[in-house]
């Protein structure tokens, strides 16, 4: 008999009735994280038709994509970029309260952005399904859980019921032989997938992370990996847990109290030495260089070192124009006005700390302005507890409070049109940051090295000052 | 939920490909807590410049009453979770998307929403995209789309396919499971 896929064992654990021609599966949810901007609507149709949340235990809220990352004023006001964003949040606020849900609000310590909480809360577990109305969801199959982002009618279809219709993906492994080299991160990774990939190569399947590269991977940059997932067209990444998985879930506060016996469980999930994938791919990790992308898509990705890729057809060229940029310029060359490190896909610890070691001791150049935002509070307040505050702010750098920020630019926080951002987030989308704004994604390393040089720059040029 | 069986409707036609949900609605404008309203916010940046001013653009075609089907560029709607998205579209006028690909979350977003997408190969696209502003007839009953001599077959999830058709509520068939769920968690330890 055929073995089965880390995928497949998931699936099958949360399948409450299997999908058939005129069907879809129905799979049970473990884990259903909300925020204001996707759950006000699904709360409206829970409202029309007298329905109750079934499982508010299982369901977490935060406050992430709206929030201000300024402090309050000297009379407690939050500088909120609109009063509608303001509305959103004490929407969520009367929906958490009137269904008895559980809201990490913008005085809990435990508050941050929704893909950094539900992991540091412990609440992730391997083998579950953990759905979200964000299509970032894919950060918690790191855990080896089953995560995928979904639209609002389904946040109601999960809000009431628990499950959620899905019909089964097919699965595509992504295996790194050999392992990376020093000054490339998860995030680089990430971006060599894409480029391999292309925007739509991982739509309609679960991506399985595999190899010595992954498993070299700490919590942190396993879930900036998976993170990634959907801008290759993939609702869902997923890597095996192993031991650095449950030492890092080990004492959070919502992990299983029955410990060993969830260990025992969570180590039966990887994928069978002769399952099969419906697809397969193999990256050389030793090759991969520190990666940015060039154009408006997150695939258009190359190393650092390289030249700007010529433009092939219409839609190639219509975004070198966006981005102000010629075929067979230096990637170095170009200039950069400002740099933002977080998102849930670099907001963690371990990005604070590579950009602090990029920064100790040095200035960001006089013509960028760099907002540094850690993910979530906790981050925060290990940033603080390390010093690394203290670094950015010498070097030049805003420290903010946590939240989505310049990622979405829904609060406020976001630049000017024409300029050049280097931003360690997910999206380089045409007026993500700001409208006429031109994004570049690269690692916090590569982000933080741009900064210091005030241009495009190779992390691996710069030299660390203990 | 809004049935969907039949529509004839003109193309309006947009070669641009992997248009992202943010293209479709940009963010700033998602800080609403309602469903409707959202038609002036659909490809906003492509129909007006940062100080308001029209901008000339073929999206600017859509008419419900005439135009009502676009015809898009390879993996429409990719990106962004954002219903949003197929709610704008619906509300500008666009009853159905035409293309070779679509974004998962967005595909299946636009199929709760009476919004059709429809796949189609390589060359019955790039016939549409040569001549914009074709009569055409998008058939689910049958699952194919009519033009000039052309009879092209779709094909739609079938459960999504009865829920358009019928114009009845995924939500209610998912209630009726409620006493399967209730037994899955309790066989599972996850009872609350």
């Amino acid at each position: 008999m055929t073995g089965k896929t880390l995928f497949e064992k998931v699936w099958e654990r949360n399948l409450v009735r299997d999908e058939a021609p005129d069907s879809p599966a129905i799979l049970h949810v473990g884990l259903h994280l909300i925020h204001e901007v996707t759950s006000p609507q699904a709360f409206q149709v829970l409202a029309e038709r007298g329905l109750k949340v079934r499982r508010p235990d299982l369901t977490l809220a935060t406050i992430d994509h709206s929030v201000p990352t300024l402090p309050a004023d000297t009379e407690g006001r939050l500088p909120y970029a609109t009063p509608a964003a303001e509305n959103q949040v004490a929407t969520l606020r009367t929906n958490c309260s009137v269904h008895g849900i559980e809201l990490l609000d913008l005085d809990d310590p435990r508050r941050g952005i929704v893909h950094m909480v539900g992991p540091e809360l412990g609440r992730t577990h391997p083998g579950s399904v953990v759905v979200c109305g964000d299509s970032h969801t894919s950060t918690h199959g790191a855990f080896g859980a089953l995560a995928f982002g979904i639209g609002t009618t389904e946040v109601g279809h999960v809000l009431a019921s628990q499950a959620l219709f899905q019909r089964k993906p097919k699965t595509l492994r992504v295996m790194f032989k050999g392992e990376t080299a020093p000054g490339v991160t998860a995030k680089d990774m990430a971006l060599a997938v894409i480029a391999r990939l292309g925007m739509d190569g991982g739509t309609g399947y679960v991506l399985e992370y595999a190899g010595d590269a992954v498993r070299a991977l700490s919590m942190e940059g396993r879930m900036t990996l998976c993170n990634l997932s959907i801008e290759a067209g993939a609702r869902a990444g997923m890597v095996a847990p192993d031991e650095t998985t449950f030492d890092y879930l080990r004492g959070r506060p919502g992990v299983p109290d029955d410990w060993q016996a969830a260990v025992a469980s969570w180590s039966e999930l990887y994928s069978d030495h002769d399952a099969a994938f419906d697809h397969e791919i193999t990256i050389d990790a030793a090759a991969i260089a520190p990666m940015v992308t060039y154009g408006v898509s997150p695939h258009e990705a190359v190393p650092v070192t390289a030249q700007v890729p010529d433009a092939t057809d219409a839609n190639a060229s219509a975004a070198l124009d966006y981005m102000g940029l010629a075929g067979g310029a230096d990637l170095s060359a170009i200039a950069v006005n400002r740099v933002f490190v977080g998102s849930c896909t670099n907001g963690r610890i371990e990005d604070m700390r590579q950009v602090a070691d990029l920064l100790r001791g040095k200035r960001v150049a006089d013509h960028v302005r760099m907002l540094v935002v850690p993910g979530s509070a906790a981050v925060k307040q290990q940033a603080e507890d390390e010093g690394l505050d203290k670094i950015f702010l010498q070097a030049g750098a805003e420290w903010r409070e946590p939240g989505c920020s310049m990622c979405i630019a829904m609060n406020g926080d976001k630049g000017d049109p024409g300029e050049v951002v280097v931003s360690t987030s997910n999206r380089n989308f045409r007026g993500r940051q700001g409208e006429g704004v031109r994004t570049i994604l690269a690692s916090p390393s590569t982000a933080a090295a741009s900064a210091v040089v005030g241009r495009l720059a190779d992390p691996r040029s710069i030299e660390v000052t203990a | 939920m809004k049935p969907f069986g039949q529509v004839t409707s003109k193309t309006v036609a947009v070669p641009t490909t992997n248009v992202d949900t943010d293209q479709i609605i940009p963010a700033r404008f998602l800080t609403t807590t309602d469903r409707d309203g959202l038609g002036d916010a659909a490809f906003r940046d492509w129909r007006f410049d940062q100080d308001g001013n029209s901008l000339d653009h073929p999206i600017n075609a859509i008419n419900p009453d005439t135009h009502a089907i676009l015809v898009a560029g390879d993996n429409f709607g990719c990106g962004s979770s954002r219903e949003h998205a197929a709610w704008a579209l619906d509300a500008f006028g666009v009853r159905a998307v035409i293309s070779t690909s679509f974004g998962d979350i967005f595909k299946s977003n636009a199929l709760k929403n009476g919004l059709l997408p429809v796949e189609v190969d390589e060359a019955t696209l790039d016939l549409l995209m040569k001549e914009p502003n074709r009569e055409l007839t998008i058939d689910l009953e049958e699952e194919e789309i009519r033009f000039g001599n052309h009879v092209v077959a779709f094909a739609t999830e079938p459960f999504a396919r009865r829920c358009l058709l019928q114009g009845s509520d995924p939500l209610t068939v998912l209630l009726d499971a409620v006493p399967d769920i209730e037994t899955f968690e309790r066989e599972h330890g996850r009872a609350s």
